[in-house]
């Protein structure tokens, strides 16, 4: 690499982003762009030449091929024949549509953002009742704001029922047994499996039941039924002895990190080590996170997600914009110690580095996000609707019952506006299409907005796509 | 090419003749509970 040339404006604007985004992580250069997903591995030359060319239009504007051929006769690039070449390698990937591709969403958005939705998954609050008293729960030790109660067979049917009813022409029906703590209410996941099974080929249906569960009253005979009946079943622990133990105590304030983790282990190598997720949440007490996610690898566990904490700004635990620079180094780390465990045939997944570059989703599905409120109900013990599990409990969010079914549409239409192009800071953001404009309940949550951004976890967000991507370089060229 | 290498091959903008089923999972139901994350989930559609 020549010193000569040298654009002044690089390293000072770290954060504008392009419609290509570039960034350089454990050694590669990386570029992304946007619209198409294209990725590319680029020399230390070529990064360069496209910081350069970036530079010379203003944000967010495509290039052309002429364009680029007319840089070529400017100053920078006079004589200098190895630039001249990197730039008609910039014009071969415009016109592959790879690089500075046209970005095509919102020829199709009008037909996304009005799409007659169909009711396709269920979070079924089997259980507002817990036998942990985790710290930072969402539901406030299950009972999510209101009291104490199990969902009886009868509301749970006809749940089934509505979603049967509801699903249209779709195929594949998603029901996720959860809580509070779903094993306290076990017998009614029992016969509620029963019934949607009895039903599948009655309508052409084929239900994916999850579950989710603390572990404390995991035993061989359910995990035998779990087995048999749960398409993934996802594990709440957060890492390490001392970190679990602070945050999800038992009501008398003792630890569960003894008694879980071994009914957890028995599971995970019950199901081959497959479709199933250890999954913890990590707070600004233990921002050095990777550490317990090696702590899942050390216990055998291969499957895993680490999610940071959802807590208001005056939770002790709640993750600070002070404490994303730390955050972000333990993603790296984290990234650069998974590659490392690959090589030695010792290999975990990590949910957030997870991305499918190939067989990834389509870009309508992109477009409509995490699908709350259209696609994706809650339902209380008692049988209302609500967008999602997160919402349950806030009444100007009822959106119905399993009695009457929705009655109020217009809360549905809200969600289904909601995309990455409706909300201001999702439009620049070189990772709209992998977080589909994120988690609502945050945007809600933070700014009693369903259109604004999160902006702490997007910029958790985006190291995570960065990371995942890089992952994807490295082993792509080994 | 000499300076840049290209990862994937696939293009978002191919995917709007043939996508949109919805058959593919709700995001949510996956592991995550308190986030959103669809980059990482896989086409019924390709599944196949």
């Amino acid at each position: 690499m020549t010193n000569m040339w040298q654009p002044s404006f690089i390293g000072k604007r770290e954060r504008r982003i392009f419609l290509v985004h570039q960034y350089k992580n454990n050694g590669y250069n990386i570029a992304i762009d946007v619209s198409s997903g294209g990725i590319h591995l680029l020399d230390d030359e070529s990064y360069e030449v496209l910081a350069y060319v970036k530079e010379k239009k203003e944000e967010f504007e495509d290039f052309t091929a002429e364009e680029l051929e007319s840089y070529k006769k400017e100053a920078y690039f006079h004589n200098q024949e190895e630039r001249k070449e990197i730039l008609d390698e910039f014009i071969e990937l415009i016109q592959a549509e790879q690089l500075f591709s046209k970005d095509v969403s919102e020829e199709i958005l009008p037909q996304v953002a009005e799409r007659k939705t169909v009711v396709k998954a269920l979070c079924l609050h089997i259980a507002h009742d817990c036998n942990l008293a985790c710290k930072y729960c969402f539901a406030e030790e299950g009972e999510y704001h209101g009291r104490r109660a199990l969902m009886s067979y009868e509301v749970g049917k006809k749940a089934l029922d509505f979603l049967i009813a509801n699903s249209g022409t779709r195929k594949n029906l998603e029901v996720d047994f959860f809580g509070g703590e779903p094993l306290m209410n076990l017998e009614v996941v029992k016969e509620l499996v029963e019934y949607g099974r009895s039903q599948e080929s009655l309508h052409n249906k084929v239900f994916r039941f999850t579950l989710t569960t603390n572990g404390v009253l995991l035993n061989d005979e359910t995990i035998e039924f779990l087995n048999q009946e749960m398409d993934n079943v996802v594990l709440s622990l957060d890492g390490r002895k001392e970190v679990n133990d602070r945050m999800r105590p038992f009501r008398n304030g003792k630890g569960s990190y003894d008694l879980i983790v071994p009914k957890f282990q028995k599971l995970a190598e019950s199901r081959n080590q497959e479709k199933y997720y250890i999954r913890g949440t990590f707070t600004r007490d233990n921002l050095d996170f990777s550490k317990d996610v090696l702590h899942f690898a050390d216990l055998g566990f291969e499957q895993m997600s680490m999610e940071p904490v959802v807590g208001g700004e005056d939770d002790p635990y709640a993750i600070r914009e002070e404490d994303l620079g730390k955050i972000k180094d333990e993603y790296d780390k984290l990234a650069q110690i998974m590659l490392r465990r690959e090589e030695e045939r010792n290999s975990f997944n990590f949910f957030h580095f997870m991305i499918d570059l190939e067989g990834g989703p389509c870009l309508s599905k992109r477009l409509s996000g995490c699908g709350s409120g259209t696609e994706y109900l809650a339902v209380t013990p008692w049988g209302d609707f609500y967008p999602c599990h997160q919402f349950v409990g806030q009444e100007e969010f009822l959106m119905g019952n399993v009695e009457e079914g929705i009655v109020r549409a217009e809360i549905a239409d809200d969600f289904r506006r909601c995309n990455v192009f409706s909300k201001e800071e999702c439009k620049k953001c070189f990772a709209k299409y992998y977080c589909s404009g994120g988690c609502m309940a945050n945007s809600y949550n933070f700014h009693k907005d369903l259109f604004k951004s999160y902006e702490i976890g997007c910029e958790m967000q985006r190291k995570r796509v960065e990371c995942g991507i890089m992952m994807k370089v490295a082993e792509k060229i080994k | 090419m000499k300076h840049i290498q290209t990862i994937n091959k696939q293009t978002l903008n191919s995917t709007i003749k043939k996508g949109g089923c919805g058959e593919c999972q709700t995001s949510c139901q996956s592991a995550c509970k308190t986030s959103c994350t669809v980059g990482n989930q896989t086409c019924e559609q390709k599944k196949k």
